[in-house]
């Protein structure tokens, strides 16, 4: 065990609700000298002191699972009503938002937000899904995006991306054919469309500045 | 950011790096997580793993080391090496590999090609190409698992990948592997004027101008073995990976 990791006794909690690996998320986490564990029931989530909503796949894969076995309910608890900073990640973060072209289901509606597919004319000839590194630019002054001068690259695999109906809730965007939210923030939630744990040590940044909210 | 990915391909046998040359004499050259931990720390773009062994002996691919594979990737993870099955390639996508390379399974059946972009979409699905020039330089498909070439044309099978949802193709040069003086661009051309996915070229690659050679010739992304696990023409085994300055200065127009 590091050293780090004795002095960060923050309960940093990844919930698993069948959607993804976080294996390198926990990697990154143990990088940044904080020690992030999974969380296999909804009432773990009551010691968090942060939360990663991290997952793949389809939209309404993702919200019958998180409405399945109580986790939507642990979930609004800890960040609406104990407000704990939470990071939503590529699926995570669209389903903070109210819905999906993708599916039916409700979204958490945590952001005044939809989520729509990239729609691109053939003469464009970019591809869906947006698949790849990409450069941000930050929107507004945010506690985990640090608005530097210096290039900072995020992977991304998307085919649908957030439209935020509250401007000032947008942090960066990335351009794929246009602009586009890769990140958001409304008091205590986040969400980032690219993958932090896959993007070196720009990702690494700001997991560590999430970590130190 | 680089205008062009350039890959590091580690290529793996019974759990231990090795590098082949023409497809054959694997030399070990060391500890995959060691190197995968190396060119984290070099912060490269993307990282393909093939285990070369595990479709010619029809074994499974080794999932606990992938799973470790992709714990201490920090960028994307691409693995090839024996799947045959949706159900292979949900448990690789599970353990955090976000691309699966194919072949042998692609020759033999290509509606498996079909069957994985369907279930886990384009972007996700790479085919493998080897070609193999004969003594009157026409190529030809090579298959690896078997280690022969087939008679059946490779613009047809490269066509029928895309068709069926290849989201990205691997072209490898049998002739050109390990011999680090340059790719086949001709193989390239070719390769680029027949599809429109990118096109990711390896075999041949020993200096950096290489690299620039084949992004000329159409690829989209430039991958290397060699390159990056020998130094020195006596070959010692020294993992490096060029400086990402000197990479964009490379890709600059």
């Amino acid at each position: 065990m590091d050293i780090a990791e004795v002095m960060n006794t923050k309960s940093i909690l990844v919930p698993d609700f069948g959607i993804g690996n976080f294996a390198s998320i926990i990697r990154m986490a143990e990088k940044c000298g904080y020690s992030c564990a999974i969380a296999r029931q909804p009432e773990e989530l009551i010691s968090a002191d942060k939360i990663i909503l991290a997952g793949v796949g389809a939209f309404d894969h993702g919200i019958s699972a998180l409405n399945g076995g109580g986790w939507r309910e642990a979930l609004i608890n800890a960040s609406l009503e104990r407000k704990v900073p939470i990071i939503g990640i590529c699926l995570g973060m669209q389903m903070m938002c109210n819905k999906s072209e993708e599916g039916e289901l409700q979204g958490l509606g945590w952001i005044d937000a939809d989520v729509l597919r990239f729609r691109f004319s053939d003469e464009s000839c970019l591809k869906v899904p947006h698949m790849g590194w990409n450069t941000l630019s930050v929107y507004r002054e945010n506690p985990i995006i640090l608005n530097s001068k210096d290039e900072q690259r995020f992977y991304f695999v998307h085919s649908y991306h957030v439209v935020c109906h509250e401007v000032e809730d947008v942090i960066a965007t990335a351009n794929y054919g246009g602009d586009f939210v890769a990140a958001f923030q409304h008091r205590n939630i986040f969400g980032v469309q690219f993958h932090p744990e896959k993007s070196h040590r720009y990702g690494m940044a700001l997991l560590k500045r999430f970590f130190e909210l | 950011m680089l205008k062009h990915r350039v890959i590091p391909c580690l290529l793996l046998r019974n759990g231990g790096l090795v590098k082949t040359r023409r497809f054959k004499n694997p030399k070990y050259v060391g500890d995959p997580i060691n190197a995968i931990r190396i060119f984290n720390g070099k912060e490269v773009d993307e990282l393909m793993v093939l285990d070369i062994l595990a479709s010619k002996k029809s074994i499974e691919p080794n999932y606990s080391l992938i799973e470790q594979f992709a714990g201490e990737c920090f960028m994307p993870l691409c693995y090839g090496g024996g799947v045959r099955t949706v159900e292979q390639a949900k448990q690789l996508f599970a353990l955090g590999v976000e691309k699966i390379c194919i072949q042998s399974a692609a020759i033999e059946r290509p509606v498996f090609i079909s069957e994985l972009a369907e279930k886990f979409g384009s972007q996700s699905v790479v085919v493998s190409i080897d070609i193999k020039r004969n003594l009157f330089k026409k190529a030809h498909l090579f298959e690896s698992r078997s280690g022969k070439t087939l008679s059946s044309g490779w613009l047809d099978f490269l066509r029928e990948s895309v068709q069926r949802g290849a989201g990205e193709i691997v072209l490898n040069s049998v002739d050109r592997d390990g011999e680090m003086n340059g790719y086949d661009l001709q193989m390239i051309r070719d390769t680029v004027d027949a599809v429109t996915v990118p096109v990711i070229a390896l075999g041949g690659a020993g200096r950096l101008e290489h690299f620039r050679q084949a992004i000329d010739a159409g690829a989209a992304a430039v991958s290397a073995g060699s390159l990056f696990v020998f130094q020195g023409p006596y070959r010692a085994v020294l993992i490096s990976y060029p400086a990402y300055p000197e990479l964009e200065r490379l890709f600059e127009s």
